[in-house]
């Protein structure tokens, strides 16, 4: 019994088939209509989400399984002190698979140790989120047919966005990837990304702060929010906040077929006037999101 | 000063100076009924100055803790007299219970139960992550 707690636990064989299999759902959605019948899934959310719950549970029914669960910690025991370990305990003998959302760190893990079924982690605080990775894999890989040789700008908070340290660590296994990091110095990525994966896998980068000086050279911009409340002070944020809100006009340098992603939800970092430009790929991503979650329920359920 | 030899029992040797009172404690040597020597800044040929812990009775220690506190001790065990074991510690792969995760965000701060175990992942520079969150030990 397989579950998926960190992006890095697949292998990139094992990436490239969850993407195949993606694939040819897009291709052939009637061919995979049935092949959860029969099966449930759980979705256990201890902390709001939106497209990764929905997600999870569309690509399910899409399967023809059926899907229980809960989309806020108050809706369930844990809100009269029960533990992560026991509502596993529990929710394993009623499903067949679980995904889970936890604000604290190392839940899902917790969670594969009590359980009887395969656990996928959902996002556990600012830890791990291997699906959004896969979403962006897939994303990458049907705009540019291939997952390596390009060069890709992650722009924004790039100390605290968990999305942007797992592709960073799933893309140091391609070969030929340059990476732009781009942001604020009081939000660059942590010294352990740098040396750990980046310095320790050879993979070219750089640092800048503003996004102008090298629009021209990206393949991928993958965009974050900039949160006020990750500052020390209010004047850094003003100081800094209108550099990482991507415009019409920013892009009139950008290459003809770049790809701009974004793991949404947004707030103000892409203006809305990008949302009509064809590079715009981000509500493509949460598409491809629900897919690879299929590919994704199928593979640890064993289901072909 | 001069302290006589043990003739049964266990000398922790090559400590780094400021190490062998954390082991000390870290281990509640200070428990134990029998005769614990707790020796700082002996002069050393190879390190200049070390500490060195003497414990005249062949107890159960843990071995992984020293490792993870000071990778370079060794541990003779002496019987009637004589070192008939003598093992160079190296720092151990998990360390359990011993450091707990600073992390608040970590889910060991909420589930009580939870054993605290970190791993090493970076021999070379002596880094130890928690099994949950990754956080480094500090």
């Amino acid at each position: 019994m397989r579950s998926l707690i960190d992006i890095l636990e697949l292998t990139t064989d094992e990436i490239n088939e969850l993407l195949d299999v993606a694939n040819d759902i897009i291709d052939n959605p009637s061919k995979y209509s049935e092949k959860c019948h029969g099966k449930k899934l759980a979705t256990l959310f201890f902390e709001p989400s939106t497209r990764t719950r929905l997600s999870f549970e569309a690509a399910m029914y899409e399967l023809g399984g059926n899907v229980l669960g809960f989309s806020e910690a108050q809706s369930s025991s844990s809100a009269k002190g029960e533990s992560v370990s026991d509502t596993i305990r529990t929710v394993s003998c009623y499903a067949d698979i679980i995904a889970m959302r936890h604000p604290k760190e190392g839940a899902p893990y917790v969670a594969t140790m009590k359980s009887r079924v395969p656990i996928i982690n959902a996002g556990d605080g600012g830890h791990n989120h291997p699906t959004q990775t896969l979403t962006d894999l897939l994303t990458i890989k049907r705009e540019k047919g291939r997952l390596n040789g390009f060069t890709i700008g992650f722009c924004g908070d790039l100390k605290f966005g968990r999305t942007v340290h797992s592709l960073i660590s799933a893309l140091s296994r391609y070969e030929n990837i340059k990476m732009v990091l781009i942001s604020p110095d009081e939000l660059k990525v942590p010294e352990y990304v740098k040396e750990e994966i980046l310095d320790k896998k050879g993979i070219e980068y750089r640092e800048v702060t503003t996004l102008d000086e090298v629009m021209g050279e990206l393949d991928i911009l993958y965009m974050t929010r900039v949160q006020k409340e990750r500052f020390f002070n209010e004047a850094d944020y003003l100081r800094l906040k209108d550099t990482y809100i991507l415009t019409p006009e920013k892009l009139n340098s950008a290459k003809s077929d770049l790809a701009i992603l974004h793991p949404l939800p947004r707030v103000n970092e892409i203006s809305v006037a990008v949302d009509d430009d064809p590079r715009a790929k981000y509500f493509d991503q949460v598409l491809n999101g629900k897919y690879v979650r299929m590919a994704l329920i199928m593979k640890l359920l064993e289901v072909r | 000063m001069i302290l006589s030899p043990i003739d049964n029992g266990i000398v922790l040797d090559h400590i780094k100076p400021g190490n062998g009172f954390e082991i000390y404690n870290t281990l509640k040597l200070s428990e134990l009924n029998c005769q614990v020597a707790l020796i700082l800044n002996a002069q050393s040929i190879k390190m200049g100055r070390k500490d060195i812990i003497k414990i005249a009775e062949p107890i159960d220690l843990d071995l992984d803790v020293i490792g993870y506190i000071d990778p370079g001790v060794t541990v003779n065990f002496v019987k009637d007299g004589k070192v008939v074991k003598r093992m160079h510690l190296e720092a151990p792969e998990l360390v359990k219970d011993v450091i707990k995760c600073k992390n608040p965000r970590c889910i060991t701060s909420t589930e009580q139960e939870l054993r605290h175990i970190f791993k090493l992942t970076d021999r070379e520079k002596g880094v130890y992550r928690c099994m949950y969150c990754e956080s480094k030990a500090k």
